[in-house]
C-alpha cells in the first residue's frame, strides 16, 4: 500500500538501521559551500541576518554564520532563530508541543535579507510557517531558503536557494541529520520510515 | 528545552492538578510567550477559531482583562459573559449558562465564581476546557502560576526559595493554589495568620505555619501579603483592623528586615495601610505592577496548553 | 381478607419457618384459601420502622408527597414511617398532623406517624401545642424541630418537661447554630483543602452533652435525631451508663461514606449533619453494634432537582434513602459482621417502634403479632439507579454503586404492599 496523502503525524525512524549519506567532513564541505554561495549572491554580508529554525536548524546557522564572518573578515553576521511550532498547519492535528526559542538579533528583520537555515527540506510546510512567523516579525527585504539536505515530495510551492545534498528518497524512507551539538557527531544517514500503526509491508 | 509532558489535562481546576514537569512546562512557555508583548504585531496565529468565554460571576475586570488580552493575542475569538447572583437564583444560572455555552460552542470556559467548586460542576456539563480563574475560597491556580512565574524572573529560581504567604489564610484561594503548586516546584512555604484565620487542617499542607511575623520576614526570599478584608472583624476573626494590622501588616520598618534581595507580592487589590504600607507596596521590593503582566503570559501559555493541539481523544485516534 | 402462606422463610436469620398471615395477624395455622409465597432463602424481619422521613407534603410536593415517599418506604421494606415536621406549612398544630396522617392512611403503602414540631414555625421561640397534637387523631408522639435545632437552653427543658404527661419524647437536632453558620461539610482536612466553610463536630456534641444533662435533670427521655460524630457516640455511651433515658439513631449514609467524596463538589453528597470522617464512621458501626446508638432512621430528604444541580453552596442539604436503607446497613453491618439479621431487626424494627410507642410495630413474628413483615434475599445485590426510584426525587449518594440484599416483599397488617421488589 503505497500512501499518497502527507502522514499526519512525524516521519520516524530508526537510525540504528539507516546507512551514511553524508559523513563529518560533507557535512563541512556542504556548510562551507552554502555559506560562500550566500555571501556571493547577496554580493557581501551587509543585510544578511541568519536565522535558523530550532532544532538543528540553529546549530546550522550558527555555523553558517561563523563561516561566513570567517570569508567576509568583517563583524559577526548577525544569527538567531525563529520557532515555527505556533504557526504550524498541523497544530489540530496533534497533541500540543512545547515552545522552542525565537532569538531575533537586536537589529530586527526590517529591511534585511533573511536566510532561513534548517536541517531537512521535505514538504515545505516547516519554511511556510517560517514565512508566517517572519511576517509577524517585521518586513525583511528579502528571504532566502538555505537547507541541508533536500529529500524531494514538496507539497508546497517552496523551493531551497541552497542546497547541502540533494537526497531523492520515497516515502517509506526517512532523513536523519545528525549534528554535533546535538547529537554528538556530524552525519546524514538514510533509513526506513516507521510505518503508521496498523499497516504492515 | 524538552518536555516529557507536552500537554495539560482537559482543565485546569486546580493547582494540584498540575506534575512539576506541567507546571515548568507552563513557566517556560509563558516565557516565550512573554516576547509576543514586544513585537510590533502583538499577535500569534495559534487559537484562531477557536472561542473563549470568560464566565465570570464576580467582578474581576483585572483578571478578566488579563485572560481577554492573552486569549486574543492568540487570536482567539472572545465572548465576555457577566452573570450575577447565582446564590440568588439558586445555581439555575450555572446549569442553564453553561447549556448556553454548550450551544455556542466554547472551546474553552475561563470561570470565576463565588462559590468552591463551581468550575467542578460546569466541568461536567460543557464539552469544552474549564479554566478556574477563582472559585470561592478554593483555588486561584493561574494566579498562583504568575506569582511562580514572577518569582522565578525575579530571582532566577523557586527550588528552595523561602516563601511567606502572610494573611487571611483561611479564606484564601490565592493562599491555596500558592501552596500546592510553590511546594511542587520545590520552595519552601510558610503561612503566617492570627489563628482565627488559620483552617482547621492547616497543619496537613505542604507548608509551615506561624502566627510570628517578625520572626519569618529575615528569613525569607519572597514575602507574599493576601488581602485581609474589613468584614472579617465583624466575624470575630480579629478585634480590629488596627491590631491586625500592627500584628501582621508589612509596613517600611518590617520591610527593612527582609533580606537584601527579597521580593514583597501582592495578589491585588491592596488594601494600602491594612496589610501592606503604601511605601511598600511602591518600593522597589514588589513586583506588584510586573505580576500583570507576567499575569498575561501565563494566561497565554495556560490556553496554548490546553486549546493549542488536538484535543487527547483526536491525538489518539490519529496515532 | 386477606391470607398468606410465607413458605420457608427465615425469620431474623435463623432456621427456615413457614408464616401464616391472616386477617393482618400472624396465625398459628395455615390459612384456608392462602395466596402462597415461596420465601425460600429469605429472611423474614418485622417491618421496618423509621424514625425520621421528610414527605415533603404539604407544601413541596414537587419534590415528593405522602403517595409516593410511602411507597418509596414500602419497597424499602418499611412498613412505618414517622413524618417529620418541616413542610409548609409546618406541622406545629392539630390540623396539619391530622391532614398528614390521613394522607398516609389514603395512600395506604406504610403507615405515617407525623412528628409533630417543638416549637411554633420550627422558631424556636415558643412551644408549639404539643398535647393537642398528642390527642389528635394522629396521636403524635415524636416532637421534633428537625432541620433546625432547640438550641434555647431553657425552652429545651421545657419541652423536656412538658412532654411527660403524654409519654412523648423530644427528638433532638443537634446543631449549634452560631458554630455553623454557613457551614458547608464536615470541618478538617477535606473542607480546609476544597475551600469549604466547616462544621465542626462540637457543634453537634456540646447539643447533646447538654441535653442530656437536662433530660435527666428533669426525669425525661430525650432522643437524638442523626449522630454523626465519634463524640457523639462517646457522650451517649456515657449517659446510658448513667441510667439516663437517652436514645439515639444514625442514618444509613452516615455508616458508609466519609468527607472524602465531597472532593468532587457533587453536592448530592451535601447533608445535614455532614458526611464525617472513616474515625467517625467506625465509631458509629461499632456504636450500633453494642446498642449504644438504638437505631437506624433514613432521614429520607427528597429534594427536587434544581435544588441539588447546583454549585455545592447553594444546594439544597439531604439524601434521598429509603428505598435503599436496607442495603446500606447490609453492607456497613452484616457484611462487615458486626450485625447479624436479628441485630438489623432491633435496630431498624425494634427499637425504633419502642421509641416512637408503636405498639403494632416492631413485633416478634410470632402468633398473635400484628403481620407487618419484609422479606428480604440477603444474597442478592442490587446496583442503584436514581431513574427508578419510587421517590420524586433522584437525590441518592450511591448511583451506579452495587449494594448487598434486596427487599423482596413487604407486608402491612397482612396485606403485601410488596411483591418481587415491585408495588404490589
Amino acid at each position: 500500500m503505497t500512501s499518497t496523502h502527507p502522514p499526519a503525524r512525524p516521519v520516524t525512524g530508526d537510525p540504528s538501521v539507516a546507512r551514511p549519506v553524508l559523513d563529518a567532513a560533507d557535512v563541512g564541505r556542504a556548510l562551507t559551500r552554502i555559506a560562500h554561495e550566500i555571501v556571493e549572491r547577496n554580493h557581501g554580508a551587509a543585510d544578511v541576518v541568519v536565522l535558523g529554525i530550532p532544532t538543528r536548524g540553529v546549530s546550522l546557522a550558527r555555523r553558517v554564520g561563523a563561516r561566513i564572518d570567517a570569508i567576509e573578515g568583517a563583524g559577526g553576521v548577525p544569527v538567531g532563530s525563529v520557532d515555527v511550532t505556533m504557526y504550524r498547519d498541523d497544530l489540530r492535528l496533534r497533541g500540543v508541543r512545547a515552545l522552542e526559542e525565537t532569538d531575533i538579533p537586536p537589529d530586527g528583520i526590517d529591511g534585511k535579507v533573511v536566510v532561513l537555515v534548517d536541517d531537512v527540506l521535505f514538504s515545505g510546510r516547516t519554511v511556510r510557517a517560517a514565512l508566517d512567523a517572519l511576517s509577524d516579525l517585521g518586513r525583511p527585504r528579502a528571504v532566502q531558503l538555505a537547507v541541508l539536505v533536500d529529500r524531494g515530495h514538496r507539497e508546497l510551492p517552496i523551493r531551497a536557494d541552497y542546497v547541502g545534498k540533494n537526497i531523492p528518497t520515497s516515502l517509506t524512507e526517512t532523513v536523519h541529520v545528525l549534528l554535533e551539538e546535538t547529537d554528538g557527531r556530524d552525519a546524514v544517514l538514510l533509513g526506513p520510515a516507521d510505518l503508521p500503526r496498523g499497516e504492515t509491508r | 528545552m524538552t518536555h516529557p509532558q507536552t500537554a495539560l489535562a482537559r482543565h485546569l481546576l486546580s493547582a494540584a492538578d498540575l506534575s512539576r514537569d506541567a507546571a515548568l512546562l507552563v513557566l517556560d512557555t509563558a516565557e516565550e510567550l512573554a516576547r509576543v508583548a514586544d513585537r510590533p504585531i502583538k499577535k500569534l496565529p495559534t487559537l484562531r477559531g477557536r472561542t473563549v468565554v470568560n464566565l465570570f460571576f464576580e467582578d474581576s475586570t483585572r483578571t478578566r482583562t488579563s485572560f481577554e488580552v492573552a486569549a486574543k493575542r492568540l487570536s482567539a475569538d472572545v465572548i465576555n459573559f457577566s452573570a450575577k447572583g447565582s446564590s440568588v437564583s439558586k445555581g439555575e444560572s450555572l446549569k442553564d449558562t453553561a447549556l448556553t455555552l454548550e450551544a455556542m460552542g466554547a472551546d474553552a470556559v475561563v470561570c470565576r465564581h463565588g462559590a468552591s467548586g463551581a468550575p467542578h460542576r460546569l466541568a461536567n456539563w460543557i464539552r469544552g476546557s474549564v479554566v478556574n480563574a477563582g472559585d470561592g475560597t478554593h483555588e486561584h491556580p493561574t494566579q498562583a502560576l504568575l506569582d511562580a512565574y514572577t518569582m522565578r524572573s525575579r530571582l532566577g529560581r523557586i527550588e528552595e526559595l523561602r516563601v511567606a504567604i502572610v494573611g487571611d489564610v483561611l479564606h484564601s484561594r490565592v493562599a491555596r493554589s500558592n501552596v500546592l503548586l510553590l511546594s511542587t516546584l520545590g520552595a519552601e512555604v510558610t503561612v503566617i495568620a492570627p489563628p482565627t484565620l488559620l483552617p482547621v487542617g492547616v497543619e496537613h499542607w505542604p507548608c509551615a505555619v506561624s502566627y510570628d511575623l517578625d520572626a519569618v520576614l529575615p528569613k525569607s526570599d519572597v514575602v507574599m501579603m493576601l488581602r485581609v478584608q474589613r468584614e472579617r472583624m465583624y466575624g470575630g476573626f480579629f478585634p480590629t483592623t488596627r491590631e491586625y494590622s500592627r500584628r501582621y501588616g508589612l509596613d517600611a520598618r518590617r520591610m527593612a528586615t527582609l533580606p537584601d534581595d527579597a521580593i514583597v507580592m501582592h495578589p491585588g487589590p491592596m488594601n494600602r495601610g491594612v496589610e501592606i504600607a503604601a511605601e511598600v507596596a511602591d518600593s522597589v521590593r514588589s513586583t506588584i505592577v510586573e505580576q500583570v503582566a507576567n499575569g498575561v503570559s501565563v494566561r497565554m501559555a495556560v490556553l496554548y496548553l490546553l486549546l493549542g493541539g488536538a484535543l487527547l481523544e483526536t491525538v489518539e485516534a490519529v496515532a | 381478607m386477606s391470607a398468606w402462606i410465607v413458605r420457608g422463610a427465615r425469620p431474623l436469620g435463623g432456621k427456615p419457618a413457614d408464616l401464616y398471615l391472616h386477617d393482618g395477624v400472624l396465625v398459628d395455622d395455615p390459612p384456608v384459601g392462602a395466596q402462597v409465597l415461596d420465601a425460600d432463602g429469605l429472611v423474614a424481619l418485622p417491618g421496618l420502622v423509621d424514625l425520621h422521613t421528610h414527605l415533603r407534603e404539604p407544601g413541596r410536593e414537587d419534590a415528593e408527597t405522602v403517595e409516593s415517599g410511602t411507597l418509596a418506604a414500602a419497597l424499602g421494606g418499611f412498613t412505618a414511617v414517622h413524618a417529620m415536621a418541616n413542610t409548609e406549612p409546618v406541622a406545629d398544630v392539630a390540623g396539619v398532623v391530622e391532614q398528614v396522617w390521613r394522607l398516609g392512611l389514603e395512600a395506604g403503602h406504610c403507615d405515617v406517624h407525623p412528628v409533630g414540631a417543638v416549637t411554633v414555625g420550627l422558631r424556636g421561640e415558643q412551644l408549639a401545642e404539643l398535647g393537642a397534637m398528642a390527642d389528635s387523631a394522629a396521636r403524635v408522639r415524636v416532637f421534633s424541630d428537625d432541620g433546625h435545632c432547640v438550641h434555647d437552653p431553657l425552652l429545651m427543658r421545657r419541652a423536656l418537661e412538658y412532654v411527660k404527661a403524654f409519654d412523648g419524647v423530644v427528638a433532638q437536632h443537634a446543631q449549634d447554630p452560631r458554630l455553623t453558620e454557613g457551614a458547608q461539610m464536615n470541618e478538617g482536612a477535606q473542607s480546609a483543602r476544597l475551600g469549604l466553610a466547616g462544621w465542626p463536630a462540637v457543634a453537634e456534641e456540646a447539643v447533646i452533652a447538654r441535653d442530656c444533662l437536662l433530660a435527666a435533670h428533669v426525669g425525661s427521655r430525650v432522643h437524638f435525631c442523626h449522630v454523626s460524630t465519634a463524640g457523639s457516640v462517646e457522650i451517649v455511651r456515657w449517659a446510658k451508663r448513667k441510667g439516663w433515658n437517652v436514645t439515639a439513631e444514625v442514618t444509613p449514609h452516615h455508616l458508609l461514606l466519609t468527607d472524602d467524596v465531597v472532593a468532587s463538589y457533587d453536592p448530592v453528597f451535601k447533608v445535614n449533619p455532614p458526611l464525617r470522617s472513616s474515625e467517625d464512621v467506625e465509631a458509629l458501626r461499632d456504636a450500633l453494634a453494642d446498642g449504644t446508638i438504638d437505631a437506624v432512621a433514613t432521614d429520607h430528604a427528597p429534594h427536587a432537582l434544581e435544588d441539588k444541580e447546583t454549585e455545592w453552596a447553594a444546594a439544597a442539604f439531604g439524601m434521598i434513602g429509603l428505598e435503599t436503607a436496607l442495603s446500606v446497613v447490609a453492607a456497613a453491618m452484616v457484611e462487615t459482621g458486626r450485625l447479624d439479621w436479628s441485630g438489623v431487626a432491633d435496630r431498624m424494627s425494634v427499637r425504633p417502634a419502642r421509641i416512637g410507642r408503636l405498639t403494632a410495630q416492631g413485633q416478634p413474628l410470632l402468633p398473635g403479632a400484628p403481620a407487618n413483615l419484609v422479606l428480604v434475599d440477603p444474597s442478592a445485590r442490587i446496583v442503584v439507579d436514581p431513574r427508578t426510584s419510587a421517590s420524586r426525587s433522584r437525590n441518592t449518594p450511591y448511583a451506579g454503586r452495587e449494594l448487598p440484599a434486596r427487599v423482596v416483599a413487604t407486608f402491612l397488617r397482612g396485606r403485601a404492599t410488596v411483591l418481587d421488589g415491585k408495588p404490589a
